[in-house]
């Protein structure tokens, strides 16, 4: 159990991240979800044969990661976290999709590798640059962005209570766990059995826990409607950052830049 | 007409799977008073103040707060006046900081943002918890996490304060600090606990229930002089009370301290 409980040390520490005092923590939340909002859309946008203008968009977390101070092996960890799931949706291209498509002097790149490539650069992008969103400004503020935006306050609340709630629920489940291995002697237990009682009263701990929370609201005068303390400003750096970051992605959709990068360095040094 | 009187008449409360949690349960808590509620476990101490702010509804009898009968027309009041501090502050604190779990009931009430952020303010520093404003609650440790749970209660202003277990799982020194600043809270107190020896210092009377039932009703060193009724209750003498572990004596020397001899 001591990966759940690491798991969980790792949340709180990407959280703790967003407490820095650099110039990307210190815009506005909306801004920065803004801003990932248009570079998740650009970089999903493209046709899944499209890999060379990709590498251009690794600008993004490059720069917020350096000016925000973060730590870009932590970072690169939790991607890598990720890296199965992709793989298990990526790794039958190759088999299905064997159209050649680049010749690199004798070797032949068929569609099905530069589609699954593809794939995995975008995840890479993707994920980490919500990860990144979250180190620069707080899971917290993310939601009252994502409600101040537009979501619905269900979904907010939602959220809210599951970021809050998700550390008690992988303690208690670490310690029936614990539990569980230190009397079965390092033996198999019960197996699989005993895995399903323990999910069992997880949730029926979970819902009595959920039970006595709602009455602690009720108890300190809650009817329904969620205050929360806003203290943003939308103000011209907000503008600048969304305008000049938006401004580029749109133009790296439109343009292959490493090709036009490729073009500037061939042109000047033939 | 007191704000701060808690009185509850024939109290019977039967859970959905058939336990008699309490049987028949009457007392009146008038203004200012410290009250103790101790017991066994299962004796029905949390389910009694369950009651108090209408999270449980009596199966047969009736409560007044305030001279106002507590029903769900009058719960929004009854809740204003009185605050409860659960067991587990885990259950208490769910708003990802702590200036916005204190401040959840405040805005609630409909203070200006103002008047917010002065009480919040107010509160954490008297629980000694203002350098933790900006922290989510599960970066705190137990002890600190009681105290904003503490504070979460205080910046609504109750007239009576409700305490489930309040020393429950904190150090000595937090046990302390506690016991300090519950002191120092002028209105209705009622607490249950375990800890005899809290309810020794902070309460002039306690109220023994058993088997959901008032055993007995009175000043806390009368009661806690009752062996008889206190084996009755499976309950002991606080340790304050007993006599010295070295020597034996209940009589202590003006230093407070046996003098262990060598060998």
């Amino acid at each position: 159990m001591a990966s759940i409980h690491c798991a969980v040390l790792d949340l709180k520490r990407l959280d703790l991240l967003a407490n820095g005092n650099s110039t990307v923590h210190r815009l506005d939340a909306r801004a920065k979800v803004l801003v990932t909002l248009v570079f998740i859309l650009c970089v999903v946008s493209f046709n899944r044969y499209e890999l060379t203008a990709l590498f251009s968009y690794f600008i993004f977390p490059v720069v917020i990661i350096s000016l925000a101070g973060l730590p870009p092996l932590f970072i690169l960890k939790k991607i890598i976290l990720l890296c199965p799931f992709v793989l298990a949706i990526g790794i039958f291209n190759p088999v299905f999709d064997r159209e050649i498509l680049i010749h690199l002097g004798p070797l032949g790149i068929s569609g099905g590798w530069i589609s699954f490539a593809s794939i995995l650069v975008r995840s890479v992008l993707t994920v980490g640059a919500a990860f990144i969103l979250v180190g620069v400004t707080g899971f917290t503020a993310v939601c009252q962005a994502l409600e101040s935006m537009g979501m619905p306050k269900v979904f907010a609340v939602q959220l809210l209570f599951l970021y809050r709630y998700i550390f008690v629920l992988t303690e208690e489940s670490s310690r029936a766990s614990r539990a569980r291995e230190l009397r079965s002697c390092g033996k198999k237990g019960m197996g699989i059995c005993s895995f399903g009682s323990m999910v069992g009263h997880l949730l029926l701990r979970t819902w009595q826990r959920a039970e006595r929370i709602h009455m602690a609201m009720l108890a300190r005068g809650f009817t329904g409607e969620f205050h929360a303390r806003r203290q943003s400003c939308f103000g011209t750096p907000e503008i600048r950052f969304v305008l000049a970051w938006s401004a580029l992605f749109i133009f790296m959709r439109l343009q292959n830049a490493s090709q036009l990068l490729g073009m500037l360095i061939t042109g000047l040094f033939p | 007409m007191s704000h701060h009187i808690v009185e509850v008449k024939n109290l019977r409360h039967v859970y959905s799977d058939g336990t008699v949690a309490l049987k028949d349960v009457s007392f009146i808590i008038t203004h200012g008073e410290s009250v103790g509620i101790i017991g066994a476990n299962g004796a029905g101490k949390s389910t009694l103040l369950q009651h108090l702010n209408g999270c449980l509804e009596p199966t047969g009898g009736s409560i007044h707060i305030g001279h106002t009968p507590l029903y769900k027309g009058t719960l929004p009041d009854i809740r204003r006046t009185v605050g409860m501090v659960f067991q587990d502050p885990d259950d208490q604190l769910f708003m990802p900081t702590v200036f916005d779990d204190v401040a959840f009931g405040p805005l609630n009430l409909g203070y200006t943002p103002t008047d917010v952020e002065r009480r919040v303010t107010e509160v954490l520093e008297l629980v000694g918890a203002g350098h933790l404003r900006d922290k989510p609650p599960y970066h705190l440790s137990g002890g600190e996490k009681k105290r904003v749970a503490i504070a979460t209660v205080l910046s609504m202003s109750p007239d009576i304060l409700v305490m489930d277990e309040p020393t429950n799982g904190l150090d000595p020194f937090a046990r302390r600090q506690l016991i300090k600043l519950m002191r120092d809270f002028k209105h209705t107190r009622i607490f249950t606990s375990h800890d005899l020896d809290m309810v020794l210092e902070l309460c002039e009377r306690v109220i023994v229930l058993h088997e959901g039932e008032v055993w007995a009703d009175g000043s806390a060193l009368e009661i806690f002089g009752n062996n008889k009724l206190l084996a009755e209750c499976r309950l002991e003498v606080p340790l304050s009370m007993q006599g010295c572990p070295v020597c034996g004596t209940k009589s202590r020397s003006a230093g407070g301290a046996c003098v262990i001899e060598g060998g």
